[in-house]
């Protein structure tokens, strides 16, 4: 059995190690807001945060994730995460949506560590989230607004 | 064409959709605007075929039943709001629920072709319209004052001289007594509160925190997991496999053939069934099959695009003519010859192929991220052998549709492994399946030609199509013109007196399929880059060169002056920089780019998109500016991005790595302008700022530069 955090919550799942995070999350623990877009780091649908830092969950062994703290779209619950949950319902960003959680995980992140990102720095961080929708205009703008939020 | 409302067989619905307390039920007799008459449900007899559209129950829950599936179109909102505006309720206090497929939904229960709203605008207002006044008639009657003196308002009807009112809840029953009218008063366009208004989409806030339910997400009790291997030369037969070692792998319960049906394409596969996805992953890397490649490993794209460059050289089927195409072309002062090339490219939605099906005595139960809940109705109660009422269609939000998810072929493999293994399946394809196996868009090759009179005027034009089609056949009647093949070519309107348009149908053994704004995303590079050439040698602007030949009054004309418009066409461009102008009218509607570029090394760089798209009547403005500037990142991915090849009869790519998609660094700026000056057509509002987007791009690299782009893809960093 292999013991997880996730969203402040202790979970046991019965995994092989080498078995992607991802898989733990959406079928053993049930969370299904995390996404599997194509199991090789290159979407990021499955972006979750692992000790606060943006990771794809589906390249990532579910050992290493062992007395870690996993948050998923579902624990999205701070000041920051809620600015970009807001934003997003604002700018009505998602169409067909299944990409958005991972874009708002990606979204988050960068504003935690910059709150008031230029371009450049949310085509760094967010050039790993794919969106066939193609929602990048409104991503950009809504990321800029929940910096605003993030401000006032 | 009379439109009456009805008012259902109650018990029979009620039955189907698990409703109860249900008060006031009307349906439409059938889905189309003009044909379909509106109906009581509670008073109708049990031989009515027909479309509930809204519940209204004695509690005051107001179901409205969409049976356009929500693939990131907006139809969640934007058909629900049709019969919300006149019914007088908003959209936050209304239930939406998907139609599946179900016999009494009636027909039309798919998304597709940008025909949601254009084909529902009046049917369902008039559905809404009509339950608003059987409501009004049924206050007034137990008021027992003039209906005159009563109006509806949020869910509720007031009388204006007492300020009493009742709820729609406890109304409902009186109303479903009350006759349906025959001609329900629709409201005056300029009430109007939601139609037309950028009003929030109730979906958005699941898909923001993560509780949307799409397909992939679905998980009943007993399931087990299916990955399934097939051939990577696409149109191989199996000839046996050895699963000894699938079966040690832990965790794998079964391993059976499955048959992938997708049109007369038919190929079988070998699933491996386990407890976890992963353990069906690892099983099925250990299965050991055995393929007859049929010849088909021997077939490439190069090889195969120069035998439609030959091919190109048959006259093929007339698809159009007018004047004299041959005599003018001969005779011209001043004539010009292109040939342009597309490639084959991917749907490639986020959300892998998935299914969860379970049949369990003699019933199917299907959960599925799809747009055509209908034809699977029609489809497998026929290829199963199951009766309407015991298969159940549950249609989940789809993670991207892009047309690929009009075809059941992966619900079918999860339909016979269910059967076979007498437990529910759920059967998801991994991103390398959905790269390899398609069913892809397929390429068009076109040889065009044109003439000018001595003063360059356009006299003489013609755009011959080269390509398979998409229903595969491969005994195709090449006497005749394949009109999805061909699409847009002869709708264009402008005024060139002597034309003659050509199909040449050349087969292709890989499973095909529509894609967003099917074939008018590749004709449209050809058709608009080349009137662009004959602009050029007439020495003319190109959009002038264009509105000089819509002289009489047309939406494409004012598509036109709407982009010079916005684009401040007449106004000089830095050095360096360049700007093009493209528009296709085809049967989803009508749209039309200008594109602004500048030289960057030896590449280029997008500064500007304007769109304009033509709709006639719009109903949510923020979703169309969201659809545009997504069909516009879809063009750019198609024009710029590698496509799907094949070597030795396997596709080269097989993930995002190697089939990149356009990512946000790349995504240039879209300024959305809609044209919704009225008129008897409404537009389609998904696919029509595609095709135009490419030839746009590549006219304003040309303007740049002098280069002209004759083939997709190219690379927008390797221009000069």
């Amino acid at each position: 059995m292999i013991k997880l955090t996730i969203n402040n919550q202790t979970y046991e799942v019965d995994a092989s190690p080498e078995m992607p995070l991802l898989w733990a999350i959406r079928d053993m623990v049930g969370l299904t807001g995390t996404k599997f877009g194509c199991g090789m780091a290159q979407c990021g649908a499955c972006t979750v945060h692992v000790d606060g830092n943006p990771v794809r969950s589906c390249s990532f062994p579910v050992s290493a994730a062992v007395g870690k703290k996993i948050t998923t779209i579902e624990g999205l619950s701070e000041r920051i995460g809620e600015a970009v949950k807001k934003a997003w319902i604002e700018l009505q960003v998602p169409q067909c949506g299944y990409c958005q959680s991972g874009q708002i995980m990606s979204a988050t992140a960068l504003l935690k560590t910059k709150p008031k990102p230029t371009d450049a720095d949310i085509d760094a961080a967010m050039q790993g989230n794919l969106c066939r929708c193609g929602t990048y205009q409104r991503i950009r703008s809504a990321i800029h607004r929940a910096s605003e939020l993030i401000q006032s | 064409m009379a439109n009456q409302l009805t008012n259902i067989d109650r018990r029979n619905f009620l039955r189907l959709t698990g409703i109860t307390g249900a008060g006031l039920v009307l349906g439409l007799s059938a889905h189309a605007d003009g044909a379909a008459t509106v109906e009581n449900l509670a008073a109708a007899g049990e031989s009515f075929e027909l479309t509930p559209y809204v519940v209204i129950e004695k509690s005051g829950q107001i179901t409205i039943f969409n049976t356009k599936p929500e693939i990131g179109q907006g139809t969640f909102q934007s058909i629900p709001a049709l019969i919300a505006e006149e019914l007088e309720v908003s959209l936050d206090k209304v239930v939406i629920q998907h139609t599946g497929g179900e016999k009494k939904f009636g027909g039309a229960q798919f998304s597709g072709g940008s025909a949601s709203v254009r084909t529902s605008y009046t049917s369902l207002r008039k559905v809404g319209a009509s339950a608003r006044e059987m409501l009004i008639t049924a206050a007034a009657t137990q008021w027992n004052v003039p209906v005159s003196e009563c109006y509806a308002s949020d869910a509720k009807v007031f009388h204006k001289p007492s300020g009493k009112s009742l709820g729609y809840g406890e109304l409902a029953e009186a109303a479903a007594k009350v006759e349906v009218p025959k001609e329900p008063r629709l409201k005056d366009p300029k009430d109007f509160t939601i139609l037309g208004k950028s009003t929030p989409r109730p979906d958005v806030p699941l898909k923001v925190n993560g509780t949307a339910q799409f397909g992939i997400d679905v998980s009943v009790p007993g399931m087990v997991y299916a990955s399934i291997e097939r051939c990577p030369v696409l149109g191989s037969k199996l000839v046996s496999y050895d699963d000894s070692a699938a079966k040690k792998v832990k965790g794998v319960v079964a391993v059976e053939k499955c048959e992938r049906i997708h049109g007369v394409y038919r190929s079988e596969g070998v699933a491996v069934i386990a407890e976890t996805y992963w353990a069906a992953l690892q099983g099925r890397k250990a299965l050991k099959v055995t393929w007859d490649h049929q010849g088909n490993d021997k077939f490439n794209s190069k090889t195969y695009e120069q035998s439609l460059r030959d091919a190109s050289k048959q006259e093929g089927a007339v698809e159009h003519s007018q004047g004299d195409f041959d005599k003018t072309f001969a005779e011209a002062p001043v004539k010009l010859e292109a040939f342009y090339e597309t490639p084959i490219v991917s749907h490639s939605p986020i959300e892998p192929m998935n299914c969860v099906a379970s049949w369990k005595d003699g019933s199917l139960e299907i959960w599925t991220s799809t747009q055509v809940p209908g034809r699977i109705m029609d489809e497998f109660t026929k290829t199963y052998d199951v009766a309407p009422e015991k298969l159940k269609i549950h249609v989940m939000f789809n993670g991207g549709g892009f047309g690929r998810r009009l075809y059941p072929d992966y619900v079918h493999e999860a339909v016979q492994l269910t059967k076979k293994i007498g437990r529910p399946v759920k059967s998801i394809w991994t991103r390398e399946d959905d790269t390899r196996m398609g069913p892809f868009r397929p390429m068009t090759f076109s040889a065009m030609k044109g003439a000018l009179s001595a003063d360059g005027k356009a006299i003489a034009f013609q755009h011959k199509v080269i390509s398979p089609t998409l229903d595969m056949r491969k005994d195709y009647d090449k006497t005749k013109a394949d009109r999805t093949m061909t699409e847009g070519i002869s709708e264009q309107k402008y005024e060139i007196a002597n034309m003659k348009n050509l199909y040449v149908h050349h087969y292709l053994h890989l499973p095909l399929a529509a894609w967003r704004a099917v074939t008018s995303t590749t004709l449209a590079f050809s058709h608009e880059c080349f009137i662009d050439e004959m602009a050029v040698k007439a020495k003319k602007d190109p959009m002038a060169f264009r509105l000089g030949m819509l002289t009489k009054e047309s939406d494409t004309k004012n598509v036109l002056n709407k982009l010079k418009e916005v684009s401040n066409w007449d106004k000089p461009l830095p050095a360096g920089w360049g700007r093009g102008v493209a528009q296709y009218e085809f049967f989803a509607g009508l749209g039309g780019f200008v594109v602004e570029v500048s030289k960057k090394g030896t590449g280029i760089k997008i500064e500007k998109v304007y769109a304009v798209i033509d709709l006639g009547t719009v109903v949510n403005p923020d979703t169309v500016e969201a659809q545009v500037q997504g069909a516009a990142v879809m063009a750019l991915t198609a024009a710029v991005k590698s496509g799907i090849t094949f070597e030795n009869g396997q596709t080269v790519q097989s993930n995002y790595h190697n089939n990149q998609l356009v990512r946000i660094n790349e995504m240039p700026k879209v300024e959305v302008h809609i044209l919704a000056n009225g008129g008897p057509r409404i537009k389609g509002v998904g696919e029509p700022g595609l095709p135009p987007f490419a030839p746009a791009l590549c006219n304003a690299i040309y303007a740049a530069t002098g280069k002209r782009i004759r083939r997709l893809p190219f690379d927008i960093n390797k221009i000069v």
